[in-house]
């Protein structure tokens, strides 16, 4: 079993510059993780989620306050760290073996173990049969499948799933929500899921932490003291969802327009990697 | 007629050949009927002749060597470079702002127009032709390889930083094959260019032997049988490069086959 990690957060503060302002992204954030802890986080559009998960995975940078994992400072990306992204970003000239590889590069591992691990992990996500297939020949949750057995592959103090299933269908996604709770019981490791989906987030969550917009702010923590497996459908399950949706019909105003935050960011993870060569 | 119909009478796979062979029958009618005389057409026969008389005599292989050897030698030394050049251009900003204007500017200018240029640095030789294919070689390859990288999606060097991929690891395992079906659009471009650079270096440097020469001499001794002969060999020539270049991309690229852009 891997070594799961304590995420702590405290005070952390993110803001993107747009046409020489500070827009205030993230504000005044602290939370902290349990080792082995399933968090899951939702809010509306724009409350700055997908931000504070790629800060943690340290796709993101530039940020007031402290982000430790196990004490220690995060900065850069590290392979005690895997992402589950919304798309499932297979390279499509490699196959579904090939493809989780990529994660164990740079392991140390020898290529027996490699194999090893590959294998291990196929299993895990139920894709025995498909090792050589191309992400071409594969559904997107099959695909899916395959991000979180790459992710999961250097055995990561922690996972981060930036709305996984949001591309997928109910039926797809219900099951798949299942697969994810059974790894997470397997491996035994930290992991925080965003999500817009309540449902989602409360099936899996040991805790839901809802954030609100403009600026990102943590707005409640609510603690889902349900036993597994849940039962989407019983009276305790369907409390606490409620609690949890009670915090958006507060809020009125959660649903206004984005602000214009991807394209700078776009331009700004370009230009890291072409001075890079 | 329906289209079901069609196919009975001529297959498919033969489809192609159906225009090329009503051509041949009608220059081969116009002539044996005597329904031009004129000396501008001569029969598919004297071509033919001419053919036969060409390969036996090996002035054929002569001047379809030399004209491959100076295309073989202009393609890798235009794409050879030309590929360096789009891959510092894609993926240095600091190149691109620095030589990325006087390129585009460049590019502008028509290839003929270096001509002058070229035969006083180079003379008339082989230097000079196989500089001017050079060039017709560089331009296709550094657009694309440029294009191609500059086009790597973003989400794919994320999840190459999150797996924490070296520079090198980044080039070799997510840059290059995502760049790959461009530079190869740019590669098989520039084949087909400086095939016809070639022809066009050889009929303006007239000089030496070579395809182009073939043709200027038919011209001038008014053999129009070795002209049309020699228009047939380089139709020839770019269809089997077509061809090989068709193969090799099926082989190479095989996983683009199905894969619609996602991204």
């Amino acid at each position: 079993m891997a070594h799961a990690g304590t995420l702590a957060i405290q005070g952390l503060n993110k803001q993107y510059e747009v046409k020489g302002e500070a827009l205030p992204v993230l504000q005044d954030i602290s939370l902290t993780i349990e080792p082995g802890e399933f968090v899951s986080i939702v809010g509306s559009s724009g409350c700055g989620k997908s931000t504070l998960l790629r800060l943690i995975i340290g796709l993101e940078e530039g940020y007031q306050g402290e982000i430790l994992l196990d004490g220690t400072r995060i900065k850069g990306t590290n392979l005690n760290r895997g992402i589950v992204f919304q798309e499932h970003r297979l390279f499509p000239w490699l196959n579904v073996e090939k493809n989780i590889g990529l994660g164990l590069l740079n392991s140390g591992l020898t290529e027996g173990q490699q194999r090893l691990t590959i294998r291990e992990h196929i299993e895990l996500v139920g894709l025995q049969g498909f090792e050589t297939a191309y992400p071409h020949q594969l559904s997107g949750g099959m695909s899916q499948r395959v991000a979180i057995a790459r992710a999961l592959v250097n055995r990561p103090d922690i996972l981060l799933l930036d709305e996984p299933f949001g591309a997928l269908d109910a039926m797809t996604r219900a099951h798949l929500q299942q697969e994810l709770h059974r790894i997470w019981e397997k491996e035994g490791i930290t992991m925080i899921l965003v999500t817009h989906d309540v449902e989602e987030a409360v099936y899996l969550g040991d805790k839901v932490v809802v954030m609100e917009p403009r600026p990102g702010r943590i707005r409640r923590t609510i603690p889902v003291p349900l036993a597994h497996p849940r039962e989407r459908t019983s009276h305790a399950f369907t409390t606490v969802k409620d609690r949890v949706l009670r915090e958006f019909a507060d809020h009125g105003t959660a649903e206004l327009a984005e602000p214009p935050l991807r394209r700078d960011e776009q331009q700004a993870a370009v230009s890291a990697w072409q001075f890079a060569i | 007629m329906s289209i079901e119909n069609s196919s009975v009478v001529v297959p498919p796979a033969l489809r192609g050949w159906v225009l090329p062979a009503l051509i041949l029958l009608l220059w081969w009618w116009a002539v044996a009927s005597g329904w031009s005389t004129s000396p501008l057409l001569v029969s598919p026969g004297a071509v033919w002749d001419r053919a036969v008389q060409q390969l036996g005599s090996g002035e054929l292989a002569v001047a379809l060597s030399a004209s491959l050897w100076r295309m073989a030698w202009g393609f890798a030394i235009g794409s050879g470079i030309g590929l360096a050049f789009g891959v510092l251009l894609g993926s240095s900003r600091w190149f691109d702002r620095l030589v990325g204007p006087s390129f585009h500017t460049l590019k502008q200018i028509s290839l003929f127009a270096w001509i002058p240029m070229l035969t006083m640095w180079f003379g008339l030789g082989d230097g000079a032709k196989i500089a001017f294919v050079a060039m017709a070689a560089f331009f296709p390859v550094v657009l694309n390889t440029f294009e191609g990288i500059r086009s790597v999606p973003r989400e794919y060097i994320e999840v190459a930083r999150v797996c924490a991929f070296s520079p090198w690891q980044l080039l070799t395992r997510v840059i290059a094959p995502s760049a790959a079906p461009s530079v190869f659009t740019g590669i098989q471009l520039s084949l087909i260019y400086t095939w016809l650079a070639t022809l066009g270096a050889e009929y303006l440097l007239a000089s030496g032997k070579g395809i182009g020469n073939t043709l200027i001499d038919g011209r001038e001794h008014f053999e129009m049988d070795l002209v049309l002969f020699g228009v047939v060999v380089i139709g020839l020539v770019g269809f089997v490069l077509n061809a090989v270049l068709g193969a090799l991309e099926k082989r190479l690229l095989a996983w683009r086959e199905r894969t619609v852009a996602r991204y």
